[in-house]
Formats: structure tokens, C-alpha cells, sequence
């Protein structure tokens, strides 16, 4: 996958939010699929249907006990999403850096004004 | 005057985007900066990009249309409709690029304490695959920006 696929299956995967609640369980640890359907009122196969939307987009990897297979969290692809959110914040910090020195010279002419006025 | 990391970004649900800001000034004269033409000019747009056609009817009902320019020479045009005016406390407004389908819903919320501004803009989109696209591009140019501060950066490095 390209890193822009990549983050297309990132953000399908975050869109839904049983797919967001199983993140936020296993960000407290590991857990089973059983373990992971209980607090869900979902079947075991559709709870391993949003586990493989997960594990396609790569947020979550199996774990080496061959009983358990047990779900874990990973974190690289939240991180890209971070990215892409960094880079729309500095698009706008940009602008907002003009903004703050346009502020600053309107209140300083307010404050002429006033003191002309006394 | 260094005040970088104060934007924040979120996005809490699949279809919004929202900055939150603080600005060091009343909020009578941030309303002022966000809807008077003469002011959007002054510092609305990416780096290198400048508001060439800025035109505002700030009333219900009324609209704005802003044009951007490149570097380049790149044109890109904004419209928008209000839908509510209440200055200097909110704003309500459709929003739609030229060159990008689908109309999104800005609120804007200005919440003024100790002489200091909080905005709050909470942009609604009419699908998750809109808001994407429109963070993807985000992306594509903050990163330029970023490599540009990097660039100025060097020669004092040097």
C-alpha cells in the first residue's frame, strides 16, 4: 500500500465506532476476541469482521499465543494520522501568525486613538 | 512574539473538523479581522498566497467571495452564504471552494476573557471522504510551509 492508501485505510478503519470503542479497549492492554465481543450485544463473527477492517489498516496485529490469539494495538498508523493532522494545523497557524501581528497593531492604534481623544 | 502549538485541531466526529485559538486581543477586533475585507487581507491564506479578489456582505442571507493567488500564479476561489450574523460573538456560514465539490458549515464562536479572544471553529462536512480530501491537502501544504521555515532555517545554521 502507498502511504496515501495507507492513511485512506486508517481513517475508513476510525470511521466507525465499534472499530473506534475495540481501540480504545485495547489501548488498556491486550484482549481475545471473546473477551473483546463481550461488552459489544454483537456476534463473535462481526466483531471479527471490524478485526480484520482493523488489522487490514494495520491498528491492530494478533499475538503469539496460539489459543488466545490475542489483539493488540498499534500505534504507527494513529501516529500518520497525527501527521496529516499537523500539517492541516500548520496551514492555518501560518495565516493565524499574521493575524496575531495584525491584532496587536489594531489594539495599539485603539490605544493612540483614546489617549488623542483625552 | 513566539506563540507556535496554541492552534489546536481535532477531529470528534467523522464529518467535522475543529481549531480552537487563542488571540491576544478583544474580540470585537478578532470579529473585525474575520469579516472586514480591508483586514481579511491582510493575513488570510497560506504563505506566499495573497487575497486577491475579497469582497463581504456581512448580513444574513449575504455572502462573501474570496479569491486566492500563488506563488506561482495559482488562482483559487472560496464563496460562502451567512446564516447567521451576531457580531462580535458568532457566526454561521455555508462554505464551497471552486475547485472541490460539496458545501461545508462553518461556526465560528468567539469567547472573550481577561482582554484575550478563544476561537472556535467547528467546520461541518457533507461526507467523511470531503473532510479527508480537504485534510490531505492540508497536509500537502503545511508540509510545504514547513520545509520553507526549514530552508530559512539553514543558512543560520551554516
Amino acid at each position: 500500500m502507498s502511504p496515501s492508501q495507507r492513511l485512506d485505510a486508517t481513517f475508513a478503519a476510525l470511521a466507525d465506532p465499534t472499530r473506534r470503542a475495540i481501540l480504545a479497549r485495547l489501548s488498556s492492554g491486550e484482549a481475545s476476541v471473546t473477551q473483546l465481543a463481550k461488552p459489544f450485544a454483537m456476534s463473535q463473527p462481526a466483531i471479527s469482521k471490524h478485526l480484520k477492517v482493523l488489522e487490514r489498516a494495520g491498528l491492530i496485529s494478533r499475538g503469539r499465543d496460539a489459543q488466545r490469539r490475542p489483539r493488540r494495538l498499534e500505534a504507527r498508523p494513529l501516529a500518520e494520522v497525527t501527521v496529516w493532522l499537523e500539517g492541516y494545523r500548520q496551514f492555518w497557524e501560518g495565516s493565524f501568525k499574521r493575524l496575531d501581528a495584525l491584532l496587536y497593531e489594531m489594539k495599539t492604534k485603539e490605544k493612540k486613538g483614546a489617549r488623542t481623544k483625552r | 512574539m513566539k506563540n507556535s502549538g496554541t492552534l489546536k485541531v481535532t477531529t470528534p466526529t467523522d464529518r467535522e473538523i475543529v481549531l480552537t485559538r487563542v488571540f491576544d486581543a478583544p474580540r470585537r477586533l478578532v470579529f473585525d479581522a474575520f469579516s472586514k475585507p480591508e483586514l481579511l487581507k491582510r493575513w488570510f491564506g497560506p504563505r506566499g498566497w495573497s487575497l486577491v479578489v475579497c469582497e463581504v456582505d456581512l448580513k444574513v442571507g449575504g455572502g462573501f467571495r474570496f479569491v486566492l493567488r500563488g506563488p506561482d500564479g495559482k488562482e483559487m476561489g472560496m464563496r460562502g452564504v451567512y446564516r447567521e450574523i451576531v457580531p462580535p460573538d458568532r457566526s454561521v456560514h455555508m462554505e464551497s471552494f471552486d475547485d472541490y465539490p460539496g458545501e461545508s458549515q462553518v461556526t465560528a464562536i468567539f469567547v472573550e476573557q481577561g482582554g484575550k479572544t478563544t476561537l472556535t471553529a467547528t467546520v461541518l462536512y457533507p461526507s467523511r471522504e470531503v473532510r479527508d480530501a480537504v485534510l490531505k491537502s492540508g497536509m500537502e501544504h503545511g508540509a510545504a510551509e514547513s520545509y520553507d521555515k526549514l530552508a530559512e532555517l539553514l543558512p543560520a545554521l551554516a
